[in-house]
């Protein structure tokens, strides 16, 4: 902590730092939400920058595409690595969605009030990050159109799936956690789609918004039962967004690869996943609230908090590695001792460390306040830590495959193009995802904001 | 003036939380009975002015819970133990530790899509049309401004009484809606 800094959570610092900028009324939180939406005209950097995440996803159908055609020969993997960059890029993106959940529902039960200008777009990150992940397993199975053999269903052949298996966990636990983050997103945007409708001038928009918002008129009937449900979601959400990373650590922690078998897997991957998804909200934020004029509403007060949380979980995450580490040794199993000896020493060594740089090293800076404060430090920061949970998963995934118990089922890995484009691929299809919703959805929950303006300005009495 | 049977209520606008909650307790007192109040986001206390008591959203939602779980749980079962069984190294059929993780997902799966699409119904959305919609003041109702309808069918609703009760309130204005 530097020095000159005013006590945690004094009036002092809730002054400085507030979570709505001063003076803001119902009317001017709604007019400026909703603005970006219906009246403000689209900038040419909006038409550049979906442009320019549009032609990436371009590459992304044509890499696809290929891999329709050809099959996954077309990648990098071949036995003894047979996951390789389809499982990397799977983990980091579900990852990446944890935060969102996060923002909106624990932040929600423990009645965080900052939480309401980050958690809608925080939300949508978390649709379109699930999204990106959910294209990763079903590509990998080779052939995608016969995906639905792993739901259960009443079947010619009377088959049914292994229960099992982690890897038919987890497919319920995403596509448990892709529809319960709609759902929550949806409810959440009810209300302020009717507020777009009944703002909206051009009529195509209102009757778009019309349909979308279901007739919501604000009802006190109608917030009894709302608030009853979004609550209630919020408490479903919270153990839900911690079982689904648990379940994807288990697609490892129950295999019997060294560096895999580990009971810290759980936890450490949950800490893991909301540390590269505030990563992500902040890449996300930062832009977002520079070029909207949205520094009322994300103050720096979320800034500086997200840095925090991400502070909080990056030391979660060290402690994870250490605990891998540490337990390697002290079993004096041979096989966990000759993981650590090629984590250090091996043909990946230098992926190794460029984690523990990237995750553990430099976000230590997030201990000083005006780092903090610095908001192009925390964008820098955000990427790095993207890049160094990518890594990780990389690390897990490709250093245990290819050195395993026998020298003769060892191997080398290296993606190729396709896996590269298939990649690049999807972080395109996020970005534009994000394009088309802040241009589409009030990117705020101008609901929340207002019932902020009513608390704040009761406060101040 | 619309005929009687042509009018869904009287609505009064207000312009803050407290005029409303006020309003609503005051016409509550005078012995009305069915009205409802529109806000431009939750407001505390409001359900209790109006005497809003009933929430089925809470047991619906412990319902699809209960479904999800024990059905997800014995279907399991079923699959792995009965109609599809694979014997793994002489294990049991019901090995129920590892019918866990569904058994959980589902249970949140069913207590979500009942929180929220019980919600709805309760609530009857999607419902495009409604009679408030008419009142050409009441798209603020989404802004920043708060309505209170006292509706027709009330027992004790009389077009001219009625709206100078909420004239007395001191709604900033007074509205017929008209029912169609």
């Amino acid at each position: 902590m530097s020095a000159g800094q005013p006590p945690l959570d004094s009036p002092e610092i809730r002054r400085l730092t507030p979570v709505l900028g001063p003076g803001h009324t119902y009317a001017s939180v709604t007019d400026k939400i909703s603005a970006i939406v219906l009246t403000r005209p689209t900038s040419l950097g909006w038409f550049i920058g979906f442009g320019i995440a549009f032609s990436v996803v371009g590459m992304l159908t044509v890499a696809l595409a290929w891999l329709i055609i050809k099959g996954v020969g077309i990648w990098g993997i071949s036995i003894p690595i047979g996951w390789g960059f389809a499982i990397v890029n799977f983990v980091w993106w579900i990852g990446i969605g944890h935060a969102g959940t996060l923002i909106s529902a624990i932040l929600f039960l423990l009645n965080q009030k900052w939480r309401t200008s980050i958690n809608r777009f925080a939300e949508a990150m978390t649709l379109f990050a699930v999204a990106c992940a959910g294209i990763f397993p079903l590509i990998h199975t080779g052939r995608p159109w016969m995906a639905y053999y792993m739901f259960p269903y009443p079947s010619t052949m009377g088959i049914w799936p292994q229960f099992r298996s982690p890897l038919i966990w987890d497919v319920f636990a995403v596509s448990t956690y892709g529809t319960v983050s709609l759902l929550f997103w949806y409810v959440g945007l009810i209300p302020d789609l009717a507020t777009l409708r009944d703002r909206a001038i051009e009529r195509p928009a209102k009757i778009i918004y019309g349909m979308l918002s279901m007739g919501w008129r604000g009802s006190a009937r109608h917030w009894h039962r709302y608030q009853s449900s979004y609550l209630l979601l919020a408490g479903l959400a919270t153990p839900l967004v911690l079982s689904v990373h648990t379940v994807v650590s288990f697609d490892f922690a129950v295999a019997i690869v060294p560096g895999w078998h580990t009971t810290i897997f759980p936890p450490y991957f949950v800490a893991g996943a909301i540390y590269s998804g505030f990563a992500m909200v902040l890449t996300i934020a930062i832009p977002l609230r520079k070029v909207y004029g949205l520094q009322d509403f994300i103050t720096m007060r979320h800034l500086d908090n997200m840095a925090k949380v991400m502070l909080a979980t990056g030391l979660i995450v060290a402690y994870g590695y250490f605990v891998e580490f540490f337990m390697s040794l002290y079993s004096g199993n041979k096989f966990d001792l000759y993981l650590v000896k090629m984590r250090l020493h091996g043909p990946y060594a230098p992926y190794y460390f460029a984690l523990i740089v990237c995750n553990i090293l430099i976000p230590q800076l997030l201990w000083f306040y005006k780092m903090r404060h610095n908001v192009v430090v925390l964008f820098l920061m955000s990427i790095v830590v993207n890049i160094g949970m990518w890594l990780e998963r990389f690390v897990i995934i490709v250093i245990s495959l290819t050195r395993d118990f026998v020298p003769s089922a060892w191997g080398r890995y290296s993606p190729t193009f396709w896996d590269w484009a298939t990649f690049i691929g999807t972080i395109g299809l996020f970005v534009m995802l994000i394009f088309l919703f802040v241009r589409v959805l009030p990117a705020i929950s101008i609901a929340e904001m207002r019932e902020l303006v009513a608390e704040t300005s009761e406060e101040d009495k | 003036m619309l005929h009687r049977s042509h009018i869904h209520g009287v609505m009064g606008e207000f312009a803050t939380p407290e005029e409303l909650i006020h309003a609503a307790k005051k016409v509550r007192e005078a012995g009305y009975r069915h009205l409802d109040a529109y806000a431009p986001f939750p407001v505390e206390g409001l359900s209790e002015a109006l005497g809003i008591k009933r929430n089925l959203v809470p047991v619906l939602t412990l319902l699809g819970g209960l479904t999800g779980g024990v059905g997800g749980f014995f279907f399991q079962y079923w699959v792995a133990a009965i109609t599809y069984p694979m014997n793994i190294g002489g294990r049991p059929l019901n090995s129920w530790p590892a019918f866990v993780p569904v058994t959980f997902e589902l249970t949140v799966l069913g207590a979500a899509l009942s929180a929220v699409f019980g919600m709805l119904a309760l609530n009857g959305l999607p419902q495009p049309h409604h009679p408030v919609f008419n009142v050409e003041r009441f798209s603020h109702a989404t802004t920043d401004r708060f309505f209170l309808c006292i509706e027709a069918r009330d027992p004790k609703f009389h077009l001219e009484e009625t709206a100078r009760l909420l004239h007395s309130l001191h709604a900033h204005h007074v509205n017929e809606v008209a029912d169609d």
